[in-house]
């Protein structure tokens, strides 16, 4: 497909951003730390997210992948503080040091609900995973569009439609169906105009849950080569989720895999793929043979990921990891840098990692095995005394 | 943690991953076996309160509709229209006072609250089959006859029953509880029926019923055996508000004058009215069988939102988690940072979170990381 | 558009079946109004002339050896009825000596008014309620809806037997429990006939209000509830947009479909209601004058009554689906595609 505008017209998408000196260039537009989100529940607290700590840097696409269930949605609504009810954020902060955030940034798990309001949209915009079920039945595209600008903008009224009807130019859609209800839209439209919708604002996140998910393979093709083009004009950072990991590799710069409720792998797209360092991505690859095939489930790991009220210690692959020794009860979880090259870490919560570049194969101690030796300064920080004894031989 | 790690590792050291994995399994078992009395009560506990408060209030009633009649002071038939216990407030020997013609209130409640309930029931019971049976066969089969049995569904609902109660109770003249209750009950079922055809509409459509009809199964076996077992919380609440629809619209016919004969609460009003006695304040009179009704009515109306509450598991949740501490959720709130919520100096905050069904556990801070 | 001419197509087949049984019913049933009348009348007990009741007895092409009138085939005299009917012609009351569509002329604005306003104004207040107890879920309102119920299920005559004790007996506020209007004022648009009229139709319509309301409200916070757990409601709160406009344009604009779908069984149930509590209150409505008809076996007058009703509340029905396919554009292309 073409380019369907041209980019000095996007110029006119872009904000004026007043005191954009104060901001840090360098520092990342939204630090996660030590993050944990449970869902309270009779049967038990769900830990759906568990101690994650990531960093969104300015303008790259951030990919998060991991199976149904695994937290990714919590983790990136719950930064935004956008669950209900039974969840609760247990541990950790979020700050965001956006263009026009103060130089220390704002700690969104500080804010109370009417700065949160403020925040929300025009800095941080959600596209949501159905397209469908976002979009009011009852009110046209055009009213939910001009919402979100005039909730944030100081526009008139016919600024406001210019924009609007911009914004549809920008996804492609024909200005007309300004005055369309969802349900007359296409599949692939409705998710356009969600596009279009987190844009209104001019934001400086765009969190991307499943955008393409319920769509045909075309017009996820389409839709994923507007997002692209479109980023590159708008300069937004993207938070992009999906299960489909071989799409994040073409996609994104780097790549956080998470699987019950914790992040087991962060690296670049490229390391992730060439130098996998974790047994669960390992996994997630395989079972992704071609690029843009039907969805498929996770072939190459069997079993069904672990309920998140009663996690085992040690290691929650456990249970599917074709690795496991004993010793992975009881390790730490936390994520340990395998790059040397510290300019561009390479995060694996996988202490048995035989490191960059070395022989596939992964060997993780029994605990009473001599033969452990890891050719890496030792990232596993494990619990316990006996691992401890067992790595330290 | 670390406790708990010890442990685990004791166990750990016999290596062998199945063994840890059946030491996993066994921390679980505990939760899973749960002695009959724990699980009563646990059952108890889920129940919302409306249910079991509706559930006491019709308990209640049946009961003293079925013990009235044997423990009756006087009998409420007496028609001793002597002049000095007419009309007598309620006194020592009669609890809730005569009425005009001197009948013991009190017995005649007994007395007659047992009919009134009877013929909710049973137009109920039949208004419900009615329901069933055409809200079934119209969802299952479809087509020209799914057509006109909704049509006729939807004319039915809308034509207002009590008018058309009155046309035929004129002129069929006082011929009894049953008969009233079949009248009832031919205006009782278009509620139930639209409701049961929408609902077997999208039960049809789902595998088990292609299963079913691959193994060779009959369409009257599958509509009986296995489509409407499946309905049987929108059936329960339809048969609900039927025993309703029946009790109020047998109350007010009698209240018009329609079958006086036998005692009821509805006659009490009928001659309580005639012989003006809110105005003359004979409150005792018409008092408690208005009260019957109304709380009776309550308890069935209640019984109803405590199913809702059991078949939509967000309405449950809603009120199951709708709170935080003490504090209300709505739906607007941000997610809650615990750290935000013990700062705020609330006392025993966490005590609070745990009696909501947070557990302690998950509450308390996990270690940090070690570098 | 189309919707709307599907539903009026509905509504006609209803009101020819309402027609129909109205017709059919009381024929079906033993006893002849008109010899009826006669026996009434030569015992001294009516005050019509035997030439009404002749005039009547041909109108409605009812045997009676009286009046020289044979048997005429069901199906010709239901075809009679008809022609009737276009012509307004209900037949005539003899407990009122007045023709029927004039006993209905006065005594049918009384009801619709006393139903119509009550029931909007129960409507509104109710998905406040609701709307307000789903938002503030286990709050001071949200918590006194249980007790709410405690209207909603007894009859309305009982309901309105309570208020009357307790807002004319037992504290005296001196509102009218009797009426429709205060003697001797004129019926018309005076103010004098207004203001009595309205004063007069407060204990009535607090008793509707009361008993109808708690059913909105809980039927609109069981929807409310569902539908701000959809997504488009948590979208519109991530657009940050103000929780005005999320609760109303959002979650209660989408929440209110289902309950004004609920109408038809609504209206139809209040109707039945507010006939017999205009019994308690004397009101001058549909329904006062139907128990008389019952009691003084006027016939005609009663099918009559019944048929209005019927039509009345029909009308409402088509109001509502008006109203429906307003707020949900989704309908108006099911039905097209149907
Ligand atoms: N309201 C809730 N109450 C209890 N548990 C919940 C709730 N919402 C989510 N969970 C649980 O939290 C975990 C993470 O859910 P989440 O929606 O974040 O997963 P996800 O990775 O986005 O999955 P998907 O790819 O299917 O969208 C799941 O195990 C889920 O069961
Ligand atoms: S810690 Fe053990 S179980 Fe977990 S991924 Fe590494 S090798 Fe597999
Ligand atoms: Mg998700």
């Amino acid at each position: 497909m073409g380019k369907l505008f041209t980019s000095n017209k996007n110029a006119n998408l872009l904000l004026d951003i007043s005191g954009s000196e104060t901001y840090d260039t360098e520092a990342p537009v939204l630090s996660i730390e030590n993050f944990s989100i449970a869902y309270r529940s009779i049967q038990g607290d769900v830990k759906a997210t568990d101690r994650v700590t990531i960093d969104l840097k300015r303008s790259e696409v951030l990919g998060l992948a991991g199976e149904s269930g695994s937290g990714k949605s919590t983790l990136a609504y719950g930064a935004c503080r956008l669950l209900r009810s039974p969840a609760i954020i247990t541990d950790g902060k979020v700050t965001y040091r956006g263009r026009r955030a103060p130089r220390e940034g704002i700690e969104i798990t500080a804010l109370a609900a009417k700065q949160l309001r403020q925040l929300r949209w025009r800095e941080i915009a959600i596209v949501f995973q159905s397209a469908m079920n976002a979009l009011n039945p009852v009110i046209t595209v055009g009213d939910q569009l001009d919402d979100a600008i005039r909730a944030h903008l100081p526009m008139t009224t016919t600024a406001r439609n210019e924009r609007s009807e911009m914004l549809l130019d920008l996804v492609g859609i024909p200005r007309q169906r300004i005055k369309s209800y969802p349900h007359e839209l296409s599949g692939g439209m409705r998710q356009r105009v969600m596009i279009a919708m987190a844009l209104a604002a001019d934001p400086e996140i765009v969190i991307m849950d499943e955008p393409t998910t319920a769509l045909d393979v075309v017009v996820q093709r389409e839709i994923l080569t507007q997002i692209i083009e479109i980023k590159q004009q708008l300069n937004f950072a993207v938070i992009f989720i999906t299960h489909d990991l071989s799409l994040l590799l073409e996609l994104s710069d780097r790549i956080a895999i998470m699987y019950g409720g914790k992040l087991l792998e962060v690296a670049s797209s490229k390391d992730l793929q060439y130098q996998t360092a974790h047994p669960y991505t390992e996994g997630l690859l395989s079972s992704f043979p071609s690029l843009r095939g039907p969805k498929k489930t996770l072939a190459g790991i069997p079993g069904s990921p672990p309920d998140l009220r009663n996690l085992p210690p040690g290691c929650p692959f456990f249970q599917r990891c074709r690795h496991a020794a004993s010793a992975c009860r009881s390790v730490s979880m936390n994520l340990q840098n395998i790059s040397r090259d510290f300019a561009e870490p390479h995060l694996s919560a996988c202490p048995f990692h035989p490191g960059p570049g070395a022989d596939k194969r992964w060997k993780a101690p029994d605990l009473v095995d001599d033969a452990v030796h890891l050719d890496q300064p030792m990232h596993a920080s494990a619990d316990g005394e006996t691992l401890k004894k067992g790595l330290m031989l | 943690m670390s406790a708990q790690l010890t442990t685990g590792m004791g166990s750990d050291q016999s290596n062998s991953i199945n063994n840890t994995a059946a030491n996993a399994l066994k921390i679980e078992a505990p939760t899973g076996r749960k002695s009959v009395i724990k699980r009563l009560i646990s059952a108890y506990r889920n129940t919302p309160r409306k249910f079991k408060v509706g559930l006491l209030i019709i308990v209640f009633f049946v009961l003293l509709s079925v013990i009235g009649p044997f423990v009756r002071p006087y009998n409420p038939n007496s028609n001793l229209t002597n002049p000095n216990i007419v009309n007598n407030s309620p006194s020592f020997s009669h609890w809730l006072g005569t009425d005009y013609q001197g009948n013991d209130v009190l017995s005649e409640v007994l007395v007659g609250t047992g009919p009134t309930l009877l013929l909710g029931l049973i137009t109920g019971l039949i208004s419900t089959t009615v329901a069933i049976v055409i809200g079934v066969l119209a969802g299952y089969y479809g087509g020209i006859f799914d057509h006109i049995l909704s049509l006729f569904t939807n004319v039915f609902l809308m034509i207002p029953a009590l008018p058309l109660l009155i046309v035929l109770e004129a002129f069929l003249q006082n011929n009894g509880t049953y008969t009233m209750a079949l009248v009832l009950s031919v205006l009782g079922w278009p509620w139930g029926a639209k409701v049961i055809r929408a609902q077997t509409m999208s039960l049809r459509n789902q595998d088990f019923v292609a299963a079913a009809k691959e193994t060779g199964e009959s369409n009257f076996r599958i509509m009986a055996i296995e489509i409407t077992p499946r309905m049987i919380s929108l059936i329960a609440s339809g048969f609900i508000y039927a025993v309703l629809y029946g009790i109020t619209a047998s109350v007010g016919l009698m209240f018009l004058g329609f079958d006086t004969t036998a005692i009821t609460l509805g006659g009490m009003l009928f001659n309580a009215q005639n012989q003006v006695a809110i105005q003359s304040g004979y409150i005792w009179w018409y008092m408690p069988p208005a009260l019957i009704v109304a709380v009776f009515g309550m308890g069935l109306v209640l019984l109803n939102y405590g199913l809702d509450e059991i078949g939509n598991p967000r309405l449950r949740d809603a009120n199951r988690y709708g709170k935080l501490g003490r504090k209300n959720m709505r739906p607007s709130d941000p997610t809650p940072v615990l750290a935000l919520l013990s700062n705020q100096g609330e006392k025993g905050f966490l005590s609070k979170l745990t009696s909501n069904g947070f557990s302690r556990r998950s509450l308390e801070t996990s270690p940090k990381s070690e570098g | 558009m189309k919707y709307i001419l599907q539903r009026l197509g509905f509504y006609i087949v209803a009101a020819f079946i309402a027609i129909t049984i109205n017709f059919f019913l009381p024929h079906m049933m033993p006893g002849n109004p008109i010899e009826a009348e006669l026996v009434k009348l030569s015992q001294g007990g009516s005050n019509v002339s035997p030439k009404t009741v002749c005039a009547v007895a041909q109108q409605t092409d009812t045997y009676s050896p009286h009046c020289g009138l044979h048997k005429v085939s069901i199906l010709s005299q239901y075809w009679h009825y008809l022609i009737n009917l276009v012509h307004g012609n209900l037949g005539y009351s003899f407990s009122q000596n007045e023709t029927v569509a004039h006993v209905i002329a006065s005594t049918l604005p009384w009801t619709l008014c006393l139903v119509g306003i009550s029931t909007i104004i129960a409507f509104l207040v109710g998905t406040l309620i609701g709307i307000v107890s789903a938002w503030r879920r286990g709050g001071s309102i949200d918590g006194s809806l249980p007790f709410l119920s405690f209207f909603q299920g007894m009859p309305y005559f009982i309901l309105g037997i309570f208020l009357l004790y307790f807002l004319t007996v037992q504290w005296n506020t001196g509102l009218p429990d009797y009426g429709g209007v205060a003697a001797g004022i004129q019926i018309g648009w005076t103010w004098a006939f207004i203001s009595s009229a309205l004063f007069h139709s407060i204990l009535p319509a607090i008793t509707l209000v009361l008993a109808n309301m708690s059913g909105w409200a809980v039927g609109m916070r069981n929807v409310m509830i569902t539908t701000v757990s959809e997504e488009y409601v948590l979208a519109a709160q991530a657009k940050g947009l103000s929780n005005w406009r999320v609760v109303m344009t959002y979650g209660a604009r989408n929440a209110i479909i289902p309950n004004v779908a609920g109408f038809a069984n609504a209206i139809s149930l209040a109707v039945s209601g507010v006939l017999i509590m205009e019994i308690v209150f004397s009101y001058p409505g549909v329904g006062n004058m139907m128990y008389t008809a019952v009691t003084q076996d006027d016939y005609f007058l009663l099918t009559g009554l019944f048929l209005c009703i019927s039509l009345a509340v029909l009308v409402a029905n088509f109001i509502a689906d008006g109203v429906y396919a307003l707020l949900d554009p989704r309908i108006r292309k099911r039905a097209a595609n149907s």
